[in-house]
């Protein structure tokens, strides 16, 4: 940092405010704990630098526009939005962009009234506990209703698309949705789309990613598979993938739980005595006995 | 007559960053705040008007602030306090209450003495900005 105008020749180490910045840790941390999402992961990085290299030239004297922040994520259910979010929030404080690194959930339900002079309110009371931190809107395009001409999300809209405006220090908004009805969402409110500096999408897993995902999830509930189970896991994925309702990391998450409770059955059914590793080892009877193998999910209660 | 009541009252009055850095320790121990005014600063009068309702679930002092300066905008001419209320376990009072606003006459209090029966003498004090109310 220096006080004066910098010259042409100033020397900055990029790789030592890099490393001094802490965004490698939290980026690191991101890449261990989420498996692929590639380009998002590149999308990331590259508005961290850009954070970066506009706190550089403000520290120096250059013009420098507060960057737009305000991001919209889109992707299908379990693609890890709310996941990447908080940690979005986490490099923007680290970066000073927002002062606390909160972030704060809120869905129509929070923002919008049910009667005349009952959303400003509640839109302001979320928007005063966002503020210093992120405020991720899940399924935002909820908050516009056009089939109800006299619907108050309107209202919310407007309020944020102000605040969004004249706060833009205070907070960051992250708008996060499916992408076909997040893309409908901003033609109808273009105000929005010219206020959103980054478009993120999330892909979908492939299966490798999943079974890596599930070998992750396993392993820090330290639980373990074995050959065969992991292999009928696989399997498991296969045809879940294909049903409908598939909610990605979510839905591995869901189903490994129901493993976990007909594991737990299978042992006390058995009876006797075991030892500490049966506790851990997910059985292949385990896996097979989902309905997923005996036509389809629309049997199983949850997706 | 300067009203010293609260924390902090013998000092001079706050700058608003002083008065957010204050807000921030309240809420870094996790301490919601309420504001409150008032036109009365009677010492007895413990019960001020909340402005709005508390300020729940707030992690940065700003927001506060700008509550803040709705109220002052609001009520010009009355005290305000902040209070920051610890609800922990064991605790569960008001753990930290200042004055962030005063109106420009402070008028003071007017001390009543009653003569009772056996040469006693009752006191009572009555604020002043009560007794004789602006406008």
């Amino acid at each position: 940092m220096t006080d004066t105008p910098a010259t042409q020749g100033d020397q900055i180490d990029l790789d030592q405010v890099w490393q001094s910045s802490d965004i490698q840790a939290l980026l690191d941390k991101l890449n261990e704990e989420l498996i692929g999402l590639v380009p998002v992961k590149t999308r990331i990085r590259e508005i961290a630098a850009m954070l970066l290299v506009a706190r550089l030239r403000e520290q120096h004297q250059m013009s420098t526009d507060r960057p737009t922040l305000h991001m919209s994520f889109t992707g299908r259910p379990g693609t890890g939005k709310t996941t990447v979010a908080m940690r979005m929030a986490k490099i923007l404080h680290s970066l000073g962009y927002v002062r606390k690194g909160h972030l704060v959930v809120a869905s129509r339900d929070d923002l919008v009234g049910q009667y005349v002079g009952h959303t400003a309110p509640k839109t302001k009371e979320i928007l005063k506990k966002a503020i210093g931190g992120v405020l991720f809107i899940d399924e935002a395009y909820y908050l516009y209703r056009p089939e109800n001409e006299r619907d108050y999300g309107q209202e919310a809209i407007e309020m944020l698309l102000t605040a969004m405006e004249n706060q833009r220090d205070d907070f960051v908004v992250i708008l996060a949705g499916y992408k076909e009805r997040m893309d409908t969402f901003f033609q109808s409110n273009p105000g929005f789309h010219s206020r959103i500096a980054h478009h993120v999408h999330f892909p979908d897993y492939s299966l490798d990613e999943l079974v890596q995902i599930a070998e992750l999830m396993v392993r820090q509930q330290m639980y373990s598979f074995d050959d065969d189970s992991r292999a009928a896991f696989r399997d498991y994925l296969e045809q879940r993938v294909q049903q409908p309702h598939f909610a990605n990391a979510r839905s591995v998450r869901n189903a490994l739980d129901r493993i976990k409770l007909r594991q737990a059955n299978r042992l006390i059914r058995a009876g006797g005595s075991i030892v500490t590793s049966d506790l851990a080892r997910i059985d292949v009877e385990d896996v097979r006995a989902s309905r997923v193998f005996r036509g389809g999910a629309s049997a199983e209660t949850s997706a | 007559m300067r009203i010293t009541q609260g924390t902090f009252s013998y000092l001079p009055d706050f700058t608003d960053e002083q008065i957010q850095a204050q807000i921030q320790y309240c809420l870094n121990n996790n301490w919601p705040i309420a504001i409150e005014y008032t036109d009365d600063p009677h010492p007895r009068n413990v019960y001020w008007d909340m402005y709005g309702l508390p300020l729940f679930d707030i992690k940065d002092a700003v927001a506060i602030m700008q509550t803040l300066s709705e109220c002052k905008a609001t009520f010009p001419q009355h005290y305000i306090r902040i209070s920051g209320y610890d609800r922990s376990l064991g605790r569960a009072t008001t753990a930290l209450q200042f004055i962030v606003q005063r109106p420009d006459d402070e008028p003071g209090f007017y001390l009543d003495r009653q003569e009772v029966s056996d040469r006693q003498v009752r006191y009572t004090i009555r604020s002043h900005s009560v007794t004789r109310p602006r406008g």
